[in-house]
């Protein structure tokens, strides 16, 4: 193998309903970077059914290149014909990295490529550099129930892919009007040669919690005791206009769902004000949300670790501080004359 | 009869994992070894599959020889054999040379009796990746199909089986010819608690145990270390955040000092027009 | 109905495993039953076993078994909240095979012990609660558990299920101990270098130490604590009769911290971290508490039949050969095919005349008699130490002036008479 051949960093750009995912923009952004650093140029990988248009987006937010595969049979994502129209173009243009977002589509297109090119994957990586003169990517991720960080490396493969967690890049500021090379491709693949199909699509009408898309998220943690104790929560978020966030273990006691679990297991967020109420403050909990701009601990336990994580801690007892806040936020609003509070 | 293989890992119990925060080291000795939480599921959902179509479960995996515990954990699911595959060659190795020996392994299972359906969990607690279930697929060349929480239908005689697979808005519904390969989620079933004739069966059963001599048509150069392309350069613990403002007095003081605060950000609590 | 056993036993402690391993030796077809996780899962013990019971069911265990430490000293103290008075025994003879006793941590210990015991044919199984016996005729011929299809049936039913032993209790063997006859123990494993651990006690490797605490670390509730010296952990304990937490309105876990905290205790235990920990009962009302303890295809062995020895801090021991009687009885019954209580009575009357009924009945009223007599822990202890410091300081009075004020602070002649009285009541009892 001959890394001479190899150049440029790839991401693979996730579309669905003719909307990019918000993952594949970030990595966009965290793309630029490497190739800036390696001084190649950065590609999106397209891949759906009337798709051609979002490229211009993909410039916008960093690309200098874009590939794309604009056929029917692309019209549903699935494991075989998406991994056959990327290994066609991994193979033809031979990139050093290629980035997938760490969703289940990225997750399941990325494994499979990885064994077929073969190459080495670093999954639900949180963090990305490369050595400048080897182009050596190097991702790191949590590992061991997020305990530590690992550092992963491939040293004699090419490309090097890893899948990114959403939320932890930054995308780039969109720049209007900027553009790049589109480089159509096809590959003959007809249905047939497809195994599996998609019979249908169903989506859920009830409407889902969405906490990494919220401004005000109000956590709660064990310390609250129980489920009915985690009300409080509720009623505080339902004050300040927030949804309701949780720790793990408040999770497995079942006092809400899934969810709203925010952490390594659960949803990485970044609202604009975070309360963690009764959290301690594990590792695994603040990755979710250490960049949320402006973070409130709330823990009797003052040698507890969230206060190292929070922006501004209150040292107290959860069902005294909550009850006052909750009056207080409401007496202020009035005083104010902020007239149209959300309603929830 | 239908042949359904799940791949299953033992792993230490990351819950249970306790770190020294003084060292910032990891007490190993606390994390008990145990069956991968998701391969529970896959076990579940294979024998759930077998009690309705009729047919046999097997459970493969690879790992050192204490595996044996996991494997008998299966039997207690449901399980009707185990094979283990154990070797100092297999050591070290990441996903990919991970999906190379289990697919070895799921060959040789075949050739005595062919395997219709291979049921992964969504990831292994440990390893964390999601990525072997694909690999093994790829590997054998059948279908993968992830994120998978509803078999509905496997039919053995026409060569297909119908599952859901869920995404964050809802689930597709797909049709995949058979065999194919599914990695399960948590919630696609409820792992009940196992019968006493189970454990009985368990405790009595001794799995099917082979090396890499055992396997056919092995490339040693594909296993363990070696046949890894992944490496761990580094491991370190997460630096520590500085800390923020303890804010102070009483309780009526220390609210009136957040709410200045987060009101700051009034814009945040004012209706943007409905549309 | 699933498969018939020739025994169940209920129970992976030190007792049902012993019980177990020895039947499966002895050709019979036997299933324990654990509730725990694994073997040792869930049980506490401060950590001393005993070489020579061990051997009796497996010769030469300490070539292969994890034990942490032999014990080559054992110390005493008696406590006072600012001073102690030790004494001690080193011999270098236990620190070489045979050996005299380990410390050992059970959840690592009773798991290879179970191993033993499945290797030579016992069928082990984990993670099930046996809930009640099955009577039939007044025999008891299984146990139901809780799972799913959950009854098994057994020519006899070993019931090692600890010191609660609701098994036993619902058989109406026993009635629900009072308050005085079971201590309730706790302890912590704190984590410490090992190479401190050894500095600190004076330890060269491989070579243990156990501290037994009196007085002040039970603030003078009849009890006793300890501190051993594992590997690279230390157990410390304290275990005091219930009825004595009750009066004197004391949380458990706050008798440990005082301990922990003791100017005594705390340098020896400076900079470890707690790994783990346990409370558990222990019954302590000895013989005079024994239920019954055998009946028609039902032996009851282990702490299940109140077999500790209180003053000693044994109970493994008792425990591992109450199990290997059994064994050899059920395996006579076996042959007999008589698993009437006539013939397992056997059980009752080898345990009696051996070393544990001996031991048993021996000690028989110790822990009433500290019960009934707080003066021992409440006075003397402190007596002691007064007498000590006295004795030891360097002041420039002689020792006969030391001794004089010694016999002072003993009290009035009618006192001194009661000391003595005492002193001669608690020799009888724990001679
Ligand atoms: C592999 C792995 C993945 C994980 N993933 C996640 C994840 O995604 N998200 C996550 O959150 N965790 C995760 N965890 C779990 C994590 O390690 C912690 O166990 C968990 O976050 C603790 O939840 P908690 O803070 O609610 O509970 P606790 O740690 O029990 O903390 C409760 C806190 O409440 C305080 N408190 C008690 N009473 C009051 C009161 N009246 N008023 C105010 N404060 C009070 C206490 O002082 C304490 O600090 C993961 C763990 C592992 C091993
Ligand atoms: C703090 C402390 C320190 C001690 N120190 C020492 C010492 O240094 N040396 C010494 O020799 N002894 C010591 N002992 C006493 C010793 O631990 C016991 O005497 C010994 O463990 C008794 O063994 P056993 O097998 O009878 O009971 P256990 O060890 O209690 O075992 C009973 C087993 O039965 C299981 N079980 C209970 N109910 C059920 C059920 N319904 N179904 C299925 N399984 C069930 C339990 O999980 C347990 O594993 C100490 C005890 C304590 C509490
Ligand atoms: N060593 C192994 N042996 C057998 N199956 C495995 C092994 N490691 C992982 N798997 C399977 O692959 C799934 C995903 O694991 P991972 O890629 O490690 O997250 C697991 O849930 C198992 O079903």
């Amino acid at each position: 193998m001959d890394f001479q051949d190899y150049k440029d960093v790839w991401v693979f750009i996730e579309e669905k309903d003719g909307v990019i995912a918000p993952v594949s923009l970030e990595l966009l952004g965290a793309g630029r970077k490497l190739a800036d650093k390696r001084g190649s140029e950065l590609a999106g990988v397209l891949i759906g059914e009337n798709i051609k248009h979002l490229t211009s987006t993909l410039f916008e937010y960093g690309a200098d290149i874009v590939y794309v595969y604009d056929q029917p049979i692309f019209k549903h994502y699935r494991t075989e014909s998406f991994m056959k129209a990327l290994l066609h173009c991994s193979n033809k243009y031979k990139p050093e990295i290629i980035l997938y977002g760490a969703t289940s589509t990225g997750k399941d297109l990325a494994s499979a490529v990885a064994t077929d090119l073969p190459t080495g994957l670093t999954a639900d990586t949180t963090e990305l550099d490369v050595e400048e003169d080897t182009g050596l990517l190097l991702a790191s991720r949590p590992a061991f129930g997020g305990n530590i960080m690992a550092t992963i490396l491939c040293k004699k493969y090419r490309p090097q892919m890893a899948t990114v967690r959403a939320k932890v890049m930054k995308a780039l500021a969109p720049v209007q009007g900027r553009k790049g090379t589109v480089i159509e491709e096809h590959i003959d693949l007809a249905e047939e040669d497809i195994r599996t199909k998609v019979l249908e699509i169903v989506k859920e009408t009830t409407k889902k919690v969405r906490i990494d898309e919220a401004d005000i998220i109000v956590a709660g943690g064990k310390g609250l005791g129980s489920a009915e104790g985690f009300q409080l929560i509720h009623r505080l978020a339902e004050t300040l206009g927030g949804v309701v966030g949780a720790s793990r273990d408040v999770v497995e006691a079942g006092w809400v769902a899934h969810a709203h679990q925010v952490g390594q297991t659960g949803v990485t967020v970044t609202p604009k004000i975070y309360f963690a109420i009764g959290i301690s403050g594990a590792i695994q909990h603040i990755v979710g949300m250490k960049n949320a701009g402006l973070i409130i601990a709330i823990n009797n336990d003052s040698e507890a670790a969230i206060f190292e994580a929070c922006h501004y801690g209150i040292v107290g007892d959860a069902f005294e501080i909550v009850p006052i806040l909750i009056e207080g936020f409401k007496n202020a609003l009035t005083r104010e004359e902020v007239s149209h509070v959300r309603e929830v | 009869m239908l042949h359904i293989v799940a791949c299953i890992k033992q792993v230490p119990d990351t819950k249970i994992i306790k770190m020294n925060p003084k060292t910032n080291t990891m007490d190993r000795r606390t994390a008990p070894a145990i069956l991968n939480p998701y391969d529970a599921h896959a076990v579940e959902e294979a024998v759930r599959i077998r009690n309705r179509y009729g047919g046999t479960v097997s459970v493969v995996t690879m790992g050192p020889p204490p595996a044996v515990k996991a494997i008998k954990k299966c039997i207690e699911i449901g399980a009707d054999e185990g094979y283990l595959i154990t070797d100092r060659r297999f050591a070290g190795a990441d996903t990919l040379a991970t999906s190379y020996a289990v697919t070895k392994a799921i060959e040789k299972i075949s050739k005595t009796n062919p395997v219709d359906l291979i049921i992964c969990g969504k990831m292994s607690i440990d390893g964390d990746t999601g990525q072997v279930g694909p690999g093994i697929a790829r590997r054998l060349d059948i279908p993968p199909l992830t994120s998978v929480n509803k078999v509905v239908e496997v039919n053995q005689e026409q060569g297909y089986a119908i599952v859901h697979r869920k995404f964050e808005d809802g689930h597709e519904v797909v049709q995949s010819t058979l065999p194919c390969l599914l990695s399960v989620e948590k919630t696609i079933n409820e792992v009940p608690y196992s019968s006493f004739p189970n454990m009985l069966k368990a405790a009595k059963y001794e799995p099917h145990i082979w090396s890499v001599d055992d396997l056919e048509n092995v490339d040693i150069k594909q296993l363990g270390l070696k046949g890894s392309p992944t490496i761990v350069s580094k491991v370190w613990t997460p630096s520590k955040p500085e800390g923020g403002t303890l804010l102070e007095g009483d309780a009526k003081e220390q609210v009136e000092q957040l709410l200045s605060i987060i009101l700051e950000k009034k814009e945040l609590f004012t209706v943007k027009e409905e549309s | 109905m699933s498969e018939k056993f020739d025994a169940i036993v209920v129970g992976a402690g030190p007792a049902g495993i012993s019980c177990a391993h020895d039947l499966a030796k002895g050709g019979a077809n036997v299933l324990l039953i654990e509730r725990g996780e694994y073997p040792g899962s869930k049980n506490v013990m401060g950590g001393v076993l005993y070489r020579k019971m061990m051997e009796d069911i497996i010769p030469e265990f300490y070539k292969e078994a994890p034990l942490e430490r032999p014990i080559v000293e054992q110390r005493f103290m008696m406590m006072e909240k600012e001073s102690a008075l030790t004494f001690s025994y080193k011999g270098l003879e236990w620190g070489k095979e045979p050996y005299n006793n380990f410390t050992v941590l059970r959840a690592k210990f009773d798991q290879w012990f179970a191993d033993k015991a499945v290797q030579q044919g016992a069928i082990l199984i984990n993670e099930t609660v046996v809930l009640e016996c099955i009577v039939e005729d007044g025999k008891v011929v299984g146990v139901r558990t809780d799972r799913p299809d959950g009854e098994v049936y057994a020519d006899v039913v070993v019931l090692a299920d600890g010191v609660n032993s609701l098994l036993a209790q619902s058989l109406g063997f026993h009635k629900e101990y009072k308050p005085n006859e079971v201590a309730l123990a706790t302890m912590e494993v704190l984590k410490l270098d090992k190479k401190v651990i050894e500095d600190r006690f004076n330890l060269e490797e491989n070579q243990g130490c156990t501290i037994e605490l009196f007085g002040d670390a039970t603030k003078g509730i009849v009890g006793t604590g300890f501190l051993y010296t594992n590997k690279d952990t230390l157990s410390l304990g304290v275990g005091t009769l219930l009825s004595g937490l009750i009066k004197h309105k004391i949380k458990p876990y706050e008798l440990l911290e005082y301990v922990k905290n003791h100017p005594m205790i705390r340098p020896y235990i400076q900079g470890s971290e707690p790994q783990e920990y346990l409370a558990h009962l222990i019954p302590e009302g000895g013989y005079n508490s024994m239920g019954k303890i055998v009946g028609d295809g039902v032996i009851v062995i282990g702490d299940a039949s109140q077999l500790v020895n209180a003053i000693h801090r044994e109970g493994s021991n008792l425990a591992m050969t109450s199990g290997r009687l059994a064994a050899e009885t059920v395996l006579l019954a076996k042959e007999a095919g008589d698993f009437s209580e006539r013939r397992l009575d056997h059980y009752r009357v080898k345990l009696l005349d051996g070393f544990v009924g001996q031991d048993m009945k021996k000690y028989k009223d110790s822990t009433h008699h500290f019960e009934k007599f707080p003066q021992y822990f409440e006075q003397y202890i402190p007596m002691i130490n007064r007498a000590a410091s006295q004795m030891f300081t360097v002041d420039g009075s002689s020792k006969w002036e030391k001794q004089k004020k010694i016999m002072k602070d003993l009290g009035s002649t009618k006192e001194k008479m009661k000391l003595a009285r005492d002193i001669y009541r608690a020799w009888k009892v724990v001679k």
